[in-house]
């Protein structure tokens, strides 16, 4: 059982803010993301790409963003669990939340923050019969372990980076790697692209274009698939499909947590961003209320006003005062201390 | 009058007439959101980078529209449900040449 002040559903530049802001004022935090890393859709989605709209930064990269956050909480010493969906939220009688993973992993707080963006992440599957019989069962659509491929024959689907980056990185590991595309054309930096190309012509990997995978097959497990190319089918032994087509969010469990939701989003008070449900606030591009703009700005300023009521439902009857960093400084959990150099005061004439 | 008549088929079959700027730099995956034909999370998932297909569209009337870049061409190589007339709405920009353009939403 994972406890802590905060429990923070989603680790996107609204969630990785909130440690910060809640830090400051002594509160602790524990992050839960269905992503394998932090930063949500800024790493997930667009990491290369250039934000302008960050106050201060006249222009920054996404992936840039999430590090800087990263470093700006990290004396507050977050708490992670990646790579799991939160799917249940109960109440006890003493206020106190619990929020249980698709995994089992049990987190504790007073107070939940969800900062979930547009959902989690789920992979986007592609149009075959019977592919969900297989899932589980030859069928992978995220790489968790590579080792369960060792010396193994896979097939990996996709044009893009994953498709690109895990095709390479599984060369040195599985018996056989196919890479399939519809087109003759991938997406990729010019690093992966010049990488697969290499392992192509050295008949490490084996890239098939312009084809698709058409059918599967086998009896209890997937034994082999159907590839398409040029309407000629092929039929191809293997043990692992890995479908790469990205992955698209859903509000997926959330929705059924009882909070009040219209269009897709959680309504809340702009107070404090306080869902229906006290105790549990919704910040970020998750949430919805007249005016709301999807913005990572409006995420941050958001993150701040909910951690002022969270620290009275944490705190109850506690005094506090709204301090500046810049007079106060920042004293982190790991210990270290951040502060204004202070002015010398001495005599110029003696 | 710088508006121009679109016709939207949304994903459940229900046509729109919608008047659409030509001088709001604004594209077909905009005009569908914000006359919210479709719901928010299920469209412009990437805010119109080309790199999510959740606002694919069938053309349906034969206007000249801008070439498929190659971000667009990429990311339908990998979208499901795609069809000869598949275009991602985030990259086309409206303008006057479009008045009448009619489309359908791609399933979700």
């Amino acid at each position: 059982m994972i406890k802590t002040d905060i429990i923070i559903i989603g680790a996107g530049p609204t969630g990785l803010f909130t440690v910060f802001e809640a830090g400051l004022l002594k509160i602790k935090c524990h992050l839960i993301d269905a992503l394998p890393q932090p930063g949500g859709q800024c790493s997930e989605i667009y990491p290369k790409k250039p934000i302008y709209d960050i106050p201060g930064f006249p222009e920054i990269l996404a992936g840039d963003l999430t590090r800087n956050l990263l470093e700006q909480c990290k004396q507050f010493e977050p708490g992670f669990t990646l790579g799991e969906r939160a799917e249940n939220i109960t109440k006890d009688k003493n206020g106190i939340f619990t929020v249980i993973t698709n995994k089992g992993t049990q987190h504790q707080a007073p107070v939940v923050a969800i900062a979930g963006g547009l959902g989690s992440f789920e992979p986007r599957k592609p149009l075959l019969e019977n592919i969900s019989f297989y899932e589980g069962k030859g069928v992978e659509y995220i790489i968790k372990d590579p080792e369960v491929y060792r010396n193994k024959r896979i097939v990996i689907a996709g044009g893009g980076d994953s498709a690109l980056d895990w095709s390479i990185f599984l060369a040195n590991i599985a018996e056989e790697v196919t890479l399939i595309h519809r087109r003759n054309e991938f997406r990729g930096t010019l690093d992966s692209l010049e990488k697969a190309r290499e392992l192509n012509n050295k008949n490490k990997i084996t890239i098939i274009t312009p084809a698709e995978i058409t059918k599967l097959i086998g009896k209890e497990k997937l034994e082999s698939l159907i590839m398409t190319k040029d309407k000629i089918e092929t039929e191809i032994n293997i043990d692992h499909f890995i479908p790469l087509f990205g992955l698209s969010p859903k509000l997926g469990p959330i929705a059924n947590w009882g909070l009040e939701i219209e269009k897709n989003a959680i309504k809340v008070d702009t107070f404090d961003y306080q869902t229906s449900v006290p105790g549990v606030f919704a910040i970020g591009d998750i949430n919805t209320y007249p005016g709301k703009l999807k913005l990572i700005l409006c995420g941050f300023h958001e993150a701040t006003l909910m951690c002022q009521s969270a620290f009275k439902i944490i705190n109850p009857g506690k005094k506090h005062i709204f301090r500046y960093t810049t007079v106060s400084g920042i004293d982190g959990f790991d210990g270290t201390r951040k502060e204004a150099k202070k002015p010398v005061i001495q005599a110029i004439n003696e | 009058m710088s508006d121009i008549n679109i016709i939207i088929k949304d994903r459940d079959g229900n046509i729109h007439k919608v008047l659409a700027p030509t001088d709001m730099a604004m594209n077909l995956m905009e005009i569908i959101r914000s006359y919210e034909l479709a719901p928010e999370g299920t469209i412009g998932v990437c805010g119109g980078m080309a790199m999510c297909a959740s606002c694919q569209c069938y053309i349906n009337s034969d206007h000249n529209l801008p070439e498929l870049g190659d971000e667009e061409e990429a990311m339908l190589s990998e979208a499901f449900n795609v069809q000869e007339n598949s275009r991602l709405g985030c990259q086309i920009s409206i303008t006057k040449e479009l008045e009448g353009l009619s489309f359908e939403l791609a399933p979700e």
